[in-house]
């Protein structure tokens, strides 16, 4: 919306409420505010993907050469380290 | 212009459904409901009407499926009572919050507990606040005709509200009477396919059923309160093409008998035609009484019932339903309410009358005005009042 | 406008009488009304079901006191619940029975019209049960004649299918049979 959304008018919102954009969620970045993120250890990755599954946030995603790597949405819960078939993630604390 | 038939009235709204080419329905039975949607599954078992009959394990279901239904965009039904309607109550805010267009039969019923199937208006009254279009009918012919505008109303892009038509369970439900049945020709050029305004598609994504933080909520209510409220011209202008196309014309507030009448008498649904005959033998017996029957609940035609009020002496509200331990029977007190701003308004009496199907004679009626004439003379002794009640 | 309330017993067909009455007066392009005293009675328990025809849109939906005819499907509720007991002074009593009119007036004291058929013999050799709500309906219109034989047919075809045929006998049966002693 060009209005901030704490400013739209009662007239101004669509009927029923319906969010015409699709898609909007992927404004909203979940990884803004993780304490740790994973590290995949390439030499020991077998590329089957579990942690890609596991992942409650769709945090994952998968590279072109079929390993894996976190993205803006990762929150740094851990499952996927702790799923890991061959134990090559290491959750690692985020700088600052 | 239409067949005149003999049918029984819940079978009449089952073919109103149907000339109305509904798509979609999801119901649960209840009584006093039930020949209604047994007959339209049949219709649709059939292949009679071209629709996907959804049997849901419960009325929490059957509206959270029209929901659903509507949302895609296909024309969408159900009917219910008492308990079952008591049972959508939360999905009932959601769909008329989501602006859904789906239409409802509510065969009125009494609550429980104690456990009572018969006709009275304690089920809808508990849902006067959910932002639904809602009518009460009278006789059969009234319930069929009403049924099949409803869609046209709900579906309005000026309107897109879920409607309500609240017609007395086993009364009207469970009657056989005559009534003039419509072809489909005639139904199809009254009414055309659903164009909905917004739908889900995958071609097209939308996100209904959103979240709204404080920030964003009483400006959703605005819209939908502003909506609601001027659903009223709509409505009429549909009923007006209706009155054109069959000679019978609905107004918001029905007058019977009412000129120069001091003491009006107020009351929905079919016990009316009750009070209409009461009426008659006040009248014949000289007394000026006359009756207001209101047809359009919400939204509430403050005009028309003004006008319909304002000039009374007395007004005796009969309500078929009560709120406990509440200001008033929930008609009396809306009546009340927008009589309070006139500078000169009549005194209104308030009385309960029929509840959990009590057997209601012309008779009730007359006794309820000498109950009140000598109530207001000697100054009001409660605050409303239940008919009939022993001890 | 007349008045008629059935009494019976659940699954005797009280209900479809006053519907199939209703129809065949709105076949006549009449007002009528039929519709059950309302209830979940089990198959057995005492019913009513009330039927109004006019010359114009019946306002009443409120339960028949003070009926213009009383049809008693089956003899046992009249010691049980005295269904005439509100009928009008010069009301007709229509009752199941294979007693005579003497007969009857003597044990329940009835000073009304009565229309007397055995239904449960007609019902038994027309139709095979003794399900006497069609024989009945032959005996009220041999009483009062609220519609014509003829506009039955539609309704009972409608309301029967292929059993029409026989339950317009059992009309026909008890419409001969039916006995009138005034009052």
């Amino acid at each position: 919306m060009s209005k901030a959304w704490d400013q739209v008018t009662w007239q101004e919102l669509e009927i029923g409420g319906v969010l015409t954009e699709p898609g909007s969620a992927r404004a909203y970045r979940t990884g803004d505010w993780r304490s740790m993120h994973p590290v995949w250890d390439k030499t020991r990755c077998l590329k089957c993907g579990v942690c890609w599954t596991v992942c409650p946030e769709a945090g994952i995603s998968e590279e072109p050469d079929g390993y894996f790597e976190m993205n803006d949405y990762c929150k740094g819960c851990g499952i996927c380290a702790k799923e890991c078939v061959t134990g090559c993630i290491t959750m690692v604390p985020e700088e600052g | 212009m239409g067949q005149r038939i003999g049918m029984e009235v819940s079978i009449a709204v089952s073919h109103a459904v149907q000339l109305a080419r509904a798509e979609a329905i999801a119901a649960y039975p209840i009584t006093p409901q039930t020949h209604i949607v047994e007959h339209l599954s049949s219709l649709v078992a059939n292949g009679e009407l071209e629709a996907e009959f959804v049997t849901v394990e419960s009325e929490h279901s059957a509206m959270s499926a029209c929901v659903g239904s509507a949302a895609t965009g296909a024309r969408t039904y159900t009917a219910t009572s008492s308990q079952g309607l008591a049972l959508m109550h939360e999905i009932l805010f959601i769909a008329s919050g989501m602006r859904l267009p789906i239409v409802m039969s509510v065969a009125n019923r009494a609550l429980s507990a104690p456990l009572n199937i018969w006709n009275d208006h304690g089920d809808i009254m508990a849902e006067k606040d959910i932002g639904w279009i809602q009518v009460f009918v009278e006789n059969g012919q009234e319930s069929f005709d009403h049924h099949i505008m409803a869609f046209k109303i709900a579906e309005n892009h000026q309107v897109l509200l879920p409607t309500i038509i609240n017609l007395d369970g086993f009364i009207l439900t469970h009657v056989v009477e005559p009534l003039e049945m419509l072809s489909q020709e005639t139904v199809d050029k009254f009414l055309p396919p659903l164009v909905p305004y917004h739908r889900l598609d995958h071609k097209k994504p939308v996100t209904m059923g959103a979240f709204a933080l404080p920030e964003l909520y009483a400006e959703t209510k605005m819209a939908h309160q502003v909506a609601l409220t001027n659903s009223y011209q709509p409505i009429l202008e549909v009923w007006r093409e209706w009155g054109e196309l069959t000679g019978r014309h609905y107004h918001p507030v029905e007058h019977y008998r009412t000129e120069g009448a001091k003491v009006l008498l107020l009351i929905m649904g079919s016990l009316a035609e009750v009070a209409e005959v009461a009426v008659d033998e006040m009248q014949d017996a000289g007394q000026a009484v006359g009756l207001i029957k209101p047809r359009l609940w919400r939204p509430f035609p403050f005009q028309d019932l003004r006008q319909a009020l304002a000039g009374a002496e007395l007004v005796i509200v009969c309500d078929r339903a009560m709120s406990l331990g509440g200001a008033a029977n929930p008609v009396m007190a809306e009546v009340r309410s927008a009589l309070y701003p006139l500078a000169k308004k009549p005194p209104v009496l308030g009385y309960a009358v029929g509840l959990g199907g009590r057997d209601v004679q012309p008779q009730a009626f007359k006794d309820l005005v000498a109950h009140a004439l000598s109530e207001i003379k000697q100054g009001p002794s409660e605050e409303y009042y239940m008919v009939g009640v022993r001890g | 406008m007349i008045e008629i309330r059935f009494h019976g017993r659940g699954g005797q067909g009280a209900v479809t009488s006053v519907e199939l009455l209703a129809l065949a007066a709105i076949e006549e392009g009449k007002f009528a009304q039929g519709f059950p005293s309302f209830g979940p009675e089990r198959r057995g328990a005492p019913v009513m079901a009330f039927c109004r025809v006019d010359d114009r849109h019946i306002r009443l939906r409120c339960k028949i006191l003070q009926p213009d005819v009383v049809v008693v499907l089956d003899a046992s509720l009249l010691g049980i619940q005295n269904p005439p007991a509100d009928l009008k002074p010069h009301g007709i009593i229509v009752l199941n029975t294979h007693k005579s009119p003497g007969e009857i007036r003597q044990e329940y004291g009835y000073t009304h019209t009565l229309a007397l058929v055995d239904a449960n013999q007609i019902a038994r050799e027309v139709l095979g049960v003794p399900i006497v709500n069609t024989a009945m309906t032959g005996a009220l219109l041999k009483a009062t004649g609220v519609v014509k034989m003829e506009s039955l047919e539609a309704p009972l075809k409608e309301r029967f299918g292929p059993l029409a045929g026989k339950n317009f006998n059992a009309v026909k049966a008890a419409y001969e049979a039916t006995i009138i002693e005034e009052r």
